[in-house]
């Protein structure tokens, strides 16, 4: 069961489950979908908090909020009004790259950062795209994509409840708003991240179509004090198509962490 | 009712194909362009816009970008040639794509421009652009709407404004000097038109006083018409037909053969309009919540589909000539069965004061072009004119 938050005066549709060192899930730009096994798999080992991001889910948009400095300010506040204290900072795709923006600005309330696939930066030259254009491909072929395994990642929209569709819409028209020029990155955010000081964890899966490993890479180059996974026969979202695997990488970072 | 000539200016010699690749459109590389014949059907499309102020029509120009359907990049580009040909016809830009436009005080020079070099018969259309728009000027989707009230704030004043400069901080346009030179010789600026399909537009175009058009489907235009009626009512005044266009492929002949011919042709371009890969024919943001909640429901075809007027679908990549009759799309024959169509169609929608003649398109050749237009010109706007408020409407 969700519940709602006021952070910052934006209210926010929020999941917590679980028990143990909380653990702040920043989602992926398809949105939360909190249905999967994932969040429950993660619940088991973390007290799992997962705002849906404003302008997805039951989550507000403000007319006055519309960037992603905006959400990472905001949930750096969603931090402290949680009393967060060496906790786990984890965002997949959209959200690791809303992840290292608040890292860059203050890595005070977490003891470590784990980037999925993040999005966010700029590695290649003018005529290198970086960030596979997920709006300018066909759904199915955006699946093909973002996942190892396109079948797994089928949702029949013709059973969904129209709020639900409707918060489908609004996600993707969120995701453009936040991230749609430059597309998906913050061109100086790459110069920041030296500034990232907590132990920090890139994982990857080794069938990601949408970020490369070379791209992960470029990150770890970045990031005095990352290193470097893969999850197999997994796509852009390793935490939707294997869930286990995930958590499993998750937990044993956690680990490592005094 | 009057009559204001356009013609997409397409380059129909790469549609089959793009047809074949299934998307004319953002993607459909220019090698498929033979440059030299551009200019050449460029320069005929040309003087098909000139032979109207022969003919006693009036003009209007649109813009698409990257496509074969549509070679005018520009609306002020083309208009101001089209401006040094004509003499009497009045120049409507419809439009002017503000939401997709970096530098809206650039938008208001043109026009100044324009209407300063025309002796003062511009008409200014600011329009929000086609879904497909967005890609070829990597556009925000998201508060679209919003960055296109913005600019098109910003381009009034700008106009309007004599004693500059002034200053604009705004959400989205940030100037410290606008003092536009020349200014319009329509003061305080040209009038001003929008484009949409939506009860909503209806009522915010009513709110401002604009000119609103519409396009292929007298199925949405009527509401939205009749919501303007509606909200002008409220405000204390009377919307007249001037304040409504509608825009069609019109074919007319000598014989009714001959103008259903002609029509079936220029309705190539209704066939060819929808045929764009599918992402960029939806940008997340671009259509309200509720249309995509009902295109995620059915599918991403759902907004190729027209209804008629009794109530069935029509796809209008397929519709013959017949179809588009029915669903208004399309008005063709004799003089005399054009204008009786019309006269019918003014009727239903409650007096429409502008028709946008789509008399060229696709294939249809110089020669048939210049006799539509003439025919046209000489034989039914004239008898327009004298259109109005239908008996009907006036006496509700």
């Amino acid at each position: 069961m969700s519940r709602h938050v006021t952070v910052a005066g934006v209210s926010l549709e929020i999941e917590e489950r679980g028990q143990g060192r909380p653990l702040l899930f920043l989602h992926a730009g398809e949105g939360l979908q909190p249905q999967r096994p994932w969040l429950d798999t993660l619940a088991k080992s973390f007290r799992v908090i997962a705002p849906h991001h404003p302008g997805f889910g039951g989550s507000a948009l403000p007319d006055w909020f519309g960037t992603v400095d905006d959400i990472a300010y905001l949930y750096l506040d969603l931090a402290k009004q949680f009393e967060l204290d060496d906790a786990l900072l984890v965002g997949s795709c959209f959200g690791g790259w809303v992840a290292a923006e608040m890292a860059v600005r203050n890595t005070a309330p977490f003891a470590g950062l784990v980037l999925t696939a993040p999005l966010g930066i700029k590695i290649g030259g003018v005529l290198d795209r970086d960030i596979a254009d997920m709006h300018g491909m066909p759904r199915p072929e955006f699946m093909k994509f973002a996942w190892a395994d396109p079948t797994l990642s089928t949702i029949d929209y013709a059973t969904l409840a129209d709020t639900e569709l409707a918060g489908v819409a609004r996600g993707r028209e969120s995701l453009a708003l936040f991230g749609w020029k430059p597309y998906m990155h913050n061109p100086r955010l790459r110069r920041w991240l030296h500034r990232i000081d907590i132990p920090t964890k890139l994982l990857w899966g080794d069938k990601d179509g949408i970020v490369s490993q070379a791209y992960g890479q470029g990150w770890q180059a970045e990031i005095a004090s990352s290193t470097m996974e893969t999850i197999a026969a997994a796509g852009h979202y390793p935490h939707w198509e294997q869930p286990q695997a995930f958590a499993d990488r998750v937990t044993a970072f956690a680990k490592t962490l005094s | 009712m009057r009559t204001w000539y356009f013609s997409e200016m397409a380059y129909h010699p790469a549609w089959e194909k793009g047809l074949a690749r299934g998307s004319l459109r953002v993607n459909f590389p220019s090698e498929n362009l033979d440059p030299v014949e551009a200019g050449t059907l460029l320069n005929r499309y040309l003087d098909e816009f000139a032979l109207c102020d022969e003919v006693g029509l009036d003009i209007m120009v649109n813009e698409h970008h990257s496509t074969a359907t549509c070679m005018t990049v520009s609306v002020p580009m083309a208009l101001s040639i089209i401006a040094r040909e004509t003499k009497k016809a009045r120049l409507l830009t419809l439009g002017n794509p503000i939401a997709n436009r970096p530098d809206p005080v650039r938008v208001a020079e043109e026009m100044a421009w324009l209407d300063c070099v025309s002796g003062g018969r511009l008409e200014m259309g600011l329009v929000k652009g086609a879904p497909y728009e967005i890609a070829p000027a990597n556009s925000n989707p998201g508060r679209l709407m919003r960055r296109y009230w913005e600019a098109h704030d910003l381009i009034l004043k700008a106009m309007s404004t004599t004693t500059g400069p002034f200053s604009w901080e705004g959400e989205f346009f940030h100037y410290r000097n606008v003092n536009i030179w020349p200014r319009p010789i329509q003061q305080p600026t040209p009038p001003v038109w929008m484009t949409g399909m939506s009860v909503e537009t209806g009522t915010m175009a009513a709110e401002r006083g604009h000119v609103v058009g519409t396009l292929l489907s007298g199925g949405l235009a009527k509401p939205m018409y009749d919501a303007y009626r509606k909200r002008a009512r409220e405000l204390g005044w009377e919307a007249g037909p001037d304040r409504f266009a509608y825009a069609a492929i019109i074919g007319v002949g000598k014989t009714r053969e001959e103008g259903l011919r002609r029509a079936d042709i220029i309705a190539d371009y209704v066939r060819t309009a929808p045929v764009v890969a599918e992402p960029f024919n939806n940008p997340p943001g671009y259509n309200s919540l509720g249309a995509n909640v009902a295109i995620l429901k059915s599918g991403p075809r759902a907004n190729r589909i027209v209804t008629d007027r009794n109530g069935d679908q029509i796809d209008h990549r397929t519709a013959t000539v017949q179809q588009f009759m029915d669903t208004e799309t399309v008005f063709a024959g004799t003089p005399d069965d054009v204008y009786n169509q019309l006269k019918a169609f003014n009727a239903r929608m409650g007096g429409v004061g502008n028709l946008l003649f789509f008399g060229q398109g696709g294939y249809l050749s110089h020669q048939d072009s210049k006799e539509n237009i003439a025919l046209f010109g000489k034989e039914v706007a004239p008898r327009l004119m004298e259109l109005g408020v239908p008996e009907t409407a006036a006496a509700e």
